[in-house]
């Protein structure tokens, strides 16, 4: 689509410098596509989210209070990358937040286990990408609904993680494993926020500048076409599932060592903020569309928005109004746009 | 004019200066609950107003996650630390999640203390219960027994399989059981604290379990539900629903006689208590040590066990007898 572009571009410029009759290839200039784009939207948005948040409280331009608010998106940022490609091949992954039950879970029994810190670090990926795998061997391999299929396996992993937990809880993991969830790379720098920053680039990659990703967006659009025009697409579902289970992974990890502990409840919720954050960031639900950069800009305006509106002690009720009427506004906005136009 | 000029400009800068020199000795001390929306913190809530209006600085900031989830309680903290409060007391979701965020707000000076459910004691200074675990277990047991000379079968509706206080509780029952003969726990069921789900255990109790005598259920919502249901099933008078309740939310089954009893203890002198001692502990004019007595103002003192945990007053009965005197207050 890319290599298209550029030389569509080009026969743009032959037209206008050669002589008779000039027709468009498109209709807006590259350019103004750009401006007019979901994701320019968004970041008008996310900027006069910041504006008004720094005007509203005297607390909010602090490095050291945006450092503690990144903490609210980060970990669900990280799974929202890897489920924002998942729904735009179409398929969806409900249970991500009780896949980081169960890897918190599984960390926790090898951590009285005395095992150490790097065990723990590649259990809580291993157990991530092992779910994952679960859920992409019953979706690509039995070619069963992925939403039937993750609702099923919402209420599987968290079970396990309640009948090996009950009521209690672990506790006292080691000094060393607080560095995931509680450290600093640099200054401000949160060893989280970096991970988001690693993760939003390796998945902008992978999305848009890849053979894998281009193959996403065909099955999101049509995946009978795909399949005839041989693409496997069985295979690539599965390594969706597997790249979902692989981040709720690392979130568990990072999760587990910010509350240094692992209760069976861990995350509850988790997974509809993820959805959340992915349809906010343009993706659409259905399949077919959506861009990386769009979630990593709505993320950060879920942040901004908690955030600023926790310093101003509104209550959590009304936060959550905001945030739903804020998802709503800014899907509907654009359609409202362009039926007022016509 | 050059006089009355000066002199409405010292007027106004000794206004600005005033202003400015009370707001910065204003106490802001945060009340950190559960979940907003929930009569009992509602409760709390204005007894750290009545406190706060005692003590005449200080800023009551009332606040909480829409969930019960540790998650959100750690958001609402660190908003609570960027605006560099005071004082923060809480009633946590979770014992350990809250922790190495609390400690962080201790590390930046602000004094915290948890109340109604317990922090671990390294993420707080102090902790208030309400009443002590093992009197609140007691209780509950003779409620139920109280109703049942010739005792029975009894179940228990508690709130979510992680919740801190009700599983201390239903422990601290089980414990005192032997003196109470021929009261007999039959089964623990967990209604999360959702209505709806709390009313289907208890159907499910009432199905399973034919000749159940009582139902404790010592979480507020989770007793509402229990009546509800044995209201429904037309078991009024053969099935006792008791526990810990709101007066105002369990007068109408109190009437009804779905349930004899219930007890709690004031949530408003909880929250006026736990007001108190983080004012005086932010203060300096009490310390958080073992065997340390803390001023609650109207609520005597409190004294602290090894743990740093003290307990607030005995929890009190409600019948109908004097339903009505309390259910318009909380």
């Amino acid at each position: 689509m890319t290599a298209t572009t550029e030389d569509q571009a080009g026969q743009d410029q032959a037209g206008k410098t050669g002589a008779g009759r000039h027709i468009p290839d498109r209709l807006t200039s590259p350019a103004a596509r750009a401006l007019k784009s979901w994701e320019m939207l968004l970041f008008v948005v996310a900027v006069a989210i910041f504006i008004a948040n720094s005007i509203a409280s005297p607390y909010f331009l602090d490095p050291w209070n945006l450092s503690d608010a990144s903490f609210n998106f980060t970990e669900k940022a990280m799974i929202a990358f890897a489920m924002a490609m998942l729904i735009i091949a179409g398929e969806i992954d409900l249970s991500v937040a009780s896949i980081i039950a169960l890897a918190s879970t599984v960390m926790g029994l090898a951590m009285t286990a005395g095992a150490p810190v790097w065990m723990l670090v590649v259990l809580g990926l291993g157990t991530g990408l092992v779910c994952g795998a679960i859920n992409g061997a019953l979706v690509a391999g039995l070619g069963l609904p992925s939403i039937v299929v993750t609702i099923g396996t919402m209420s599987l992993f968290r079970g396990i993680s309640y009948i090996v937990l009950g009521d209690g809880a672990y506790t006292g993991y080691p000094e060393a494993f607080g560095w995931f969830g509680q450290g600093y790379v640099w200054w401000v720098f949160s060893v989280e926020l970096a991970l988001f920053v690693i993760a939003a680039i390796v998945f902008g990659i992978l999305l848009h500048r890849t053979n894998f990703g281009r193959m996403v967006y065909v099955i999101g659009n049509n995946a009978t076409a795909a399949r005839f025009s041989g693409v496997r697409v069985e295979r690539i579902r599965f390594i969706l599932f597997l790249l979902t289970g692989l981040m709720s992974g690392i979130a568990a990890v990072c999760l587990t060592s910010r509350l240094g502990s692992t209760r069976p409840s861990i995350a509850t919720g988790f997974e509809l903020e993820v959805v959340t954050m992915v349809v906010l960031g343009g993706v659409n639900i259905l399949g077919g569309s959506g861009s990386i950069p769009g979630v990593v800009i709505a993320a950060l305006v879920m942040g901004l928005v908690t955030f600023g509106l926790g310093l101003l002690n509104v209550p959590g009720i009304v936060m959550s109004i905001i945030v739903g009427a804020l998802l709503i506004g800014v899907i509907a906005l654009p359609r409202l746009w362009a039926m007022w136009r016509k | 004019m050059s006089i009355l000029k000066k002199a409405l400009t010292t007027a106004a800068l000794a206004t600005v200066l005033m202003a400015t020199g009370a707001h910065a000795e204003t106490k802001r001390i945060a009340l950190v609950v559960k979940a907003l929306g929930i009569g009992f913190f509602e409760a709390a809530a204005k007894g750290a107003e009545e406190a706060a209006k005692e003590l005449g600085d200080v800023e009551i900031i009332y606040t909480g996650p829409t969930d019960t989830t540790a998650e959100g309680q750690i958001e609402v903290i660190n908003s609570l630390i960027a605006q560099k409060v005071d004082a923060i007391a809480v009633s946590a979701n979770d014992t350990d999640a809250l922790v190495p965020t609390l400690k962080k707000a201790m590390d930046r000076g602000i004094t915290v203390i948890s109340w109604d459910s317990g922090v671990a004691p390294d993420g707080r200074l102090m902790h208030l219960n309400p009443s002590s675990s093992a009197l609140i277990g007691n209780t509950i047991v003779k409620l139920a027994a109280d109703h049942l000379p010739d005792g029975g079968d009894v179940a228990i509706l508690s709130a979510t399989t992680t919740s801190t206080n009700q599983n201390v509780w239903i422990e601290e029952a089980k414990k005192v059981l032997p003196n109470y003969p021929g009261i007999n726990i039959v089964a623990t069921v967990y209604g999360d604290d959702l209505a709806d789900k709390s009313y289907r255990e208890t159907q499910g109790l009432l199905q399973t379990y034919p000749d159940l005598k009582a139902i404790i259920a010592p979480t507020s919502v989770g007793i509402v539900a229990a009546a509800q249901a044995v209201t429904d099933a037309g078991k009024i008078g053969s099935v006792n629903v008791t526990g810990l309740g709101l007066p105002s939310e369990m007068a109408g089954h109190v009437k009804s006689g779905a349930s004899k009893s219930f007890a709690i203890w004031n949530p408003i002198d909880l929250g006026y208590a736990a007001t108190m001692i983080a004012y005086n502990l932010s203060n300096g004019t009490a310390k958080a040590e073992a065997g340390a007595e803390i001023p609650m103002g109207r609520m005597g003192t409190v004294k602290l066990d090894d743990n740093k945990e003290g307990a607030m007053a005995d929890p009190f009965t409600y019948d109908a007898s004097n339903i009505d005197q309390f259910s318009s207050i909380f």
